[in-house]
């Protein structure tokens, strides 16, 4: 019998990422990185049976498979390369996780460079598919480090749309719905409190964690409830699943040690 | 029908100074490096490079080939920054415009199409607009009257592409999991170049392809054909050959490092032709044990 102190808080987040998928149905589900991979299998292999998932690269495939294991081993029901994944994305049958280097209280993030864009103190990624994603469709993001140089009072490159610019934008930033943020210490959505652009609010604190240490490694406000509640943990199925069948050798620990 | 096959070196004194350069591939996969080696060694300066970038523009920005980068990303992938872009970008090297993936394809399918630009709805909220400040957006002539980014094409002079097999008047396939956007960029360039792992014979060719469907290079797209085998070394060029992974961690780890980097130009950039990059690729292999 499994008992809650063997729950790794790489596990909580699997689930949290889980979650974060959860009511989609039928769509192209693309995590980005480690754990959302994890829990983008786990939400397959349970409540989400419909959701569509490739191998990371160009493949579609069914069933539940173990990270890391070669895309020849897959069933692929599906060709999905680059230009196809660019197609779907503005048909808007998609749901992205992203990993942002920052982060603001509306969810506008930055994946492109950190200081001033023509001559950054640190040049990243570039843009990618971050401003066609958040205007197309779902997407929620993943930090495994959750410290105030990551959830900034303001970003230095909105790559990717937040809340505030998408009501800006009005009609043209229907499909925008930044849904959620996964850190390693709890579980983010959006309110709007007065009719304003919807802000960050604590949704749950993985157990263990305390609202001022979340709090304190926040560069802005967030909105806190009354009454935070705890990260719900991953049932026996889900923790089998998760050991045994998606992520036997443990590379969710890698990316958030316990 | 013309025989199009061609030096790397001959397709490099077809380009000129100054002109925009459009490179298939995407991160570090399939890029047709023997062709940007090439222009490394070349006297060819003040290009804008065009491309889903890898160490195509790192490598070409970092020598001082390339003035320009238009890019939507620069990934080695396996390593996700790269070393030379971020270089380049850090101590304010080089001009850049910086798209999202998708504006990006539709400035090539705008270019392909010969349209001025085409209408999207990504970049929309983002800063894009805001570093790029030529963007422009239009508002639909329909009833529904919504603004979207008016992405401009991106005209080509030149698309270098790397195949895994072509014939000598300029067909090929693309046999690998994803043919990413290559068939555009020659579309959208005025002359385009190939360089493949291997040139047959056109009856041949259709054999070596093992499905139709990769056949999406056409000679009327395509001005040279280059032979050059393991010629996206060290990106990965599949089913041939996956990434040199030793290899560009050496890659990356000298462009850390000037007085390293000045040791890796040296041997591996500055060889007389490609086919001494190549041995001296395999003496790399050879010290690292495989």
């Amino acid at each position: 019998m499994t008992t809650t102190t063997d729950i790794a808080r790489a596990d909580v987040c699997v689930v949290a990422i889980a979650e974060c998928f959860r009511g989609d149905g039928e769509i192209f589900g693309s995590p980005m990185g480690t754990v959302p991979t994890i829990g983008a299998r786990l939400a397959r292999a349970t409540f989400e049976p419909d959701l569509v998932l490739s191998d990371g690269e160009s493949l579609l495939f069914e069933g539940t498979h173990q990270l890391g294991v070669k895309r020849d081993e897959f069933a692929a029901v599906g060709w999905i390369p680059f230009r196809a994944v660019l197609d779907v994305l503005a048909s808007g049958r998609r749901h992205v996780v992203m990993g942002p280097v920052q982060i603001d209280r509306y969810g506008n993030a930055n994946i492109s460079a950190i200081g001033d864009w023509a001559r950054p103190k640190r040049q990243v990624l570039g843009a990618r598919g971050g401003p066609g994603n958040t205007v197309n469709h779902t997407t929620s993001y993943w930090v495994p480090r959750h410290a105030k140089r990551v959830f900034t009072p303001s970003v230095d490159m909105v790559s990717c749309v937040g809340h505030d610019r998408a009501a800006e934008l009005g009609a043209a930033a229907r499909f925008h719905e930044v849904r959620r943020v996964v850190s390693n210490l709890g579980v983010f959505d959006f309110v709007s409190a007065d009719g304003g652009p919807a802000t960050m609010r604590l949704a749950s604190a993985h157990p263990g964690v305390t609202v001022d240490e979340i709090a304190d490694n926040t560069g802005f406000p967030l909105v806190v409830p009354d009454d935070v509640p705890e990260t719900r943990s991953p049932t026996a199925d889900e923790l089998r699943l998760i050991r045994e069948v998606i992520d036997p050798r443990g590379l969710r620990l890698r990316e958030v040690p316990a | 029908m013309a025989d199009k096959r061609m030096t790397a070196d001959e397709v490099v004194d077809r380009l000129d100074d100054g002109m925009t350069v459009g490179i298939g591939g995407w991160g570090s996969r399939r890029k047709p490096m023997a062709l940007v080696r090439a222009i490394l060694r070349s006297p060819l300066r003040g290009l804008t490079i065009v491309a889903y970038g890898g160490p195509d523009i790192g490598l070409l920005a970092r020598a001082g080939k390339a003035d320009k980068i238009v890019y939507a990303f620069v990934s080695l992938d396996s390593i996700p920054l790269e070393p030379n872009f971020r270089h380049v970008r850090e101590n304010g090297l080089v001009d850049a415009v910086e798209y999202d993936e998708g504006m990006f394809l539709s400035g090539l399918r705008a270019a392909a199409y010969r349209l001025p630009f085409l209408p999207t709805r990504a970049g929309l909220g983002s800063d894009i607009p805001v570093v790029s400040p030529h963007l422009r957006t239009v508002t639909s002539p329909y009833d529904d009257g919504e603004r979207l980014i008016a992405m401009p094409a991106l005209r080509l002079d030149a698309a270098l592409v790397h195949a895994n097999v072509a014939d000598e008047k300029g067909n090929a396939a693309l046999t690998g999991p994803d043919q990413y956007m290559d068939e555009l960029f020659c579309l959208a360039a005025d002359k385009a170049y190939v360089s493949a792992e291997r040139v047959v014979g056109s009856d041949e060719l259709r054999k070596e392809a093992g499905c139709v469907h990769t056949l999406v290079l056409h000679r009327y797209m395509t001005a040279g054909v280059v032979e050059a085998p393991h010629g996206a070394h060290f990106t990965e060029c599949p089913p041939e050959y996956g990434r040199d992974e030793a290899f560009q961690k050496a890659y990356a780890t000298a462009a850390g490092d000037p007085a390293r980097w000045a040791a890796f130009e040296e041997r591996f950039l500055k060889t007389a032709d490609e086919a001494a990059y190549q041995a001296e690729v395999a003496k790399f292999r050879e010290e690292d044990g495989r």
